[in-house]
């Protein structure tokens, strides 16, 4: 971990630093990872209630203009003008050879307009790489400065309308740009029902500070952030994913629209369509560990002979579910064997479990 | 009448005659944060300084426990195994992790008091 000098700080750091925050380097950042309250109940308030994340390591860009739909179309596998106004598209950037450089939310928020949330660790590549793709097509890319903050948990819906904030008809995975210079999306990053509400940085306080006055709010640090999201089954860039995982190894196809799995303009189509057709060569699935011991990232799998047949890519503790849970890459031939983590010199005995470990409770709307 | 060193590396040992007994400090619990196991050695095992008898693992993270001095493994804590979480509720009472003969009580003379490790962590 670097020195905490040598990180960004989030805008709004002294607000977490005055709730008693433990911070933490992640992508660059000084991050909350935990509150006081700590992880275990974090993780348990915003299920059951409603959970208020920083998360303004993210970055949002802007792809504005004539052929704006048709950069994002080049630069993502999606097809960005069929998406109405107001919708979101979970998708990737892939490179020559469909390896994932990072996975997004695209939401089209004008007819010649887009956000894109992408991942603080990719941030830097992420905007060259939309930039030199979208230097070839009338359209201009902006990065903001915005404070983003997920709200989330069953109880979001009623804090945010409590609020004041414009939520009407909005649906999962649909997403607007608001009258202050925001952008506001139902999405999130624990399978709960919630929104990513990105504001300037003039009104962010202001904003956290009304969220948290509210009796069901509480501040959740990344440590449960990253429990919530491994329970929900939703991928770590750079642990489950990573620019030598093709969506197809990665069980992601689903987020490649029909028309495109052949082949495309996109970048990566031709290396894409050729792993779609020749099938997955390995499987991202959930593990249970049949004791109480978690199994971490990085965590080699093996089979009953000791054979390698894949790795951990996540793994912890899941505080909704009662135990260890992990995520990891199995090569496909021995997904039907017993599996077996080495920890620490010992073999540690998996199940295959499905994912998401708990049910997601988003609104479709 | 026991008495109780620390180390830098914010473990407690008890002292009873030539036993002693050995946990992470309520300051180390506390940057753990909630603790979901314990591998805890085997029963007459022979450590060194040094050595990493314990894992505790958090949420997030494994860390290693190091034997704050040379011995034997004559006990270990095995209500963690179902309750982890007493390490975080009782760092230094009935979250206690194992109990060694020690092999050499002079040694003991290089640890902490209280009073000292307060100071390193204030």
């Amino acid at each position: 971990m670097a020195e905490p000098g040598e990180l960004k700080r989030l805008p709004l750091h002294d607000l977490h630093a005055d709730a008693g925050a433990k911070f933490g380097g992640f992508a660059g950042w000084s991050m909350p990872l935990t509150y006081p309250a700590g992880v275990m109940k974090e993780h348990l308030h915003c299920r059951e209630a409603a959970g208020l994340f920083d998360i303004s390591h993210m970055k949002l860009f802007v792809v504005s203009g004539r052929e704006a739909a048709a950069a994002l179309s080049r630069a993502c596998p999606i097809e960005a003008d069929a998406l109405a106004v107001g919708q979101s598209k979970y998708t990737f950037f892939l490179n020559d050879d469909a390896g994932i450089l990072d996975d997004l939310i695209v939401t089209r928020v004008g007819d010649e307009r887009f956000v894109v949330v992408a991942n603080a660790g990719n941030a830097v590549a992420d905007e060259a790489h939309l930039r030199e793709v979208a230097s070839g097509f009338d359209c201009i890319v902006e990065a903001l400065d915005r404070v983003f903050l997920a709200l989330q948990g069953p109880k979001a819906e009623a804090v945010a309308r409590d609020a004041g904030l414009e939520i009407d008809s909005l649906a999962f995975m649909n997403g607007r740009e608001t009258a202050d210079g925001g952008f506001l999306a139902r999405s999130g990053y624990t399978g709960e029902d919630g929104f990513e509400i990105a504001v300037p940085l003039d009104a962010a306080q202001a904003l956290a500070e009304k969220l948290l006055a509210d009796e069901r709010v509480e501040w959740i640090g990344l440590a449960a952030r990253d429990s919530l999201r491994l329970e929900a089954g939703l991928c770590l860039h750079g642990q489950d994913i990573a620019p030598d995982t093709d969506p197809v190894d990665a069980g992601l196809t689903w987020a490649i629209p029909k028309a495109l799995r052949a082949g495309g303009s996109y970048i990566g189509a031709d290396a894409l369509a050729a792993a779609i057709a020749a099938g997955p060569c390995r499987k991202r699935v959930g593990l249970k560990p049949e004791g109480r011991q978690p199994v971490r990232a990085g965590a080699a799998l093996v089979d009953g002979d000791g054979k390698p047949v894949g790795a951990v890519t996540s793994g912890g503790f899941g505080p909704s579910f009662g135990g260890p849970i992990a995520m990891g890459s199995v090569d496909v031939d021995a997904l039907h064997n017993p599996i077996f983590a080495e920890v620490r010199g010992n073999r540690l005995p998996l199940s295959l479990h499905p994912l998401p470990f708990q049910p997601h409770h988003m609104r479709k709307g | 009448m026991a008495q109780t060193y620390f180390t830098e590396d914010h473990e407690w040992i008890r002292v009873e005659g030539d036993i002693a007994t050995v946990g992470i400090t309520n300051y180390a619990q506390e940057q753990l944060g909630d603790l979901v196991f314990v591998e805890l050695p085997e029963k007459g095992r022979t450590i060194d300084k040094g050595d990493t008898v314990v894992v505790v693992e958090s949420v997030k993270a494994a860390s290693d426990v190091y034997a704050p001095l040379a011995g034997e493994v004559t006990e270990v804590n095995d209500g963690l195994s179902d309750n982890p979480g007493l390490v975080n509720s009782a760092a230094e009472k009935d979250g206690w992790l194992w109990k060694m003969k020690l092999a050499d009580k002079a040694a003991l003379d290089g640890l902490m008091d209280r009073a000292a490790y307060d100071a390193t962590t204030a």
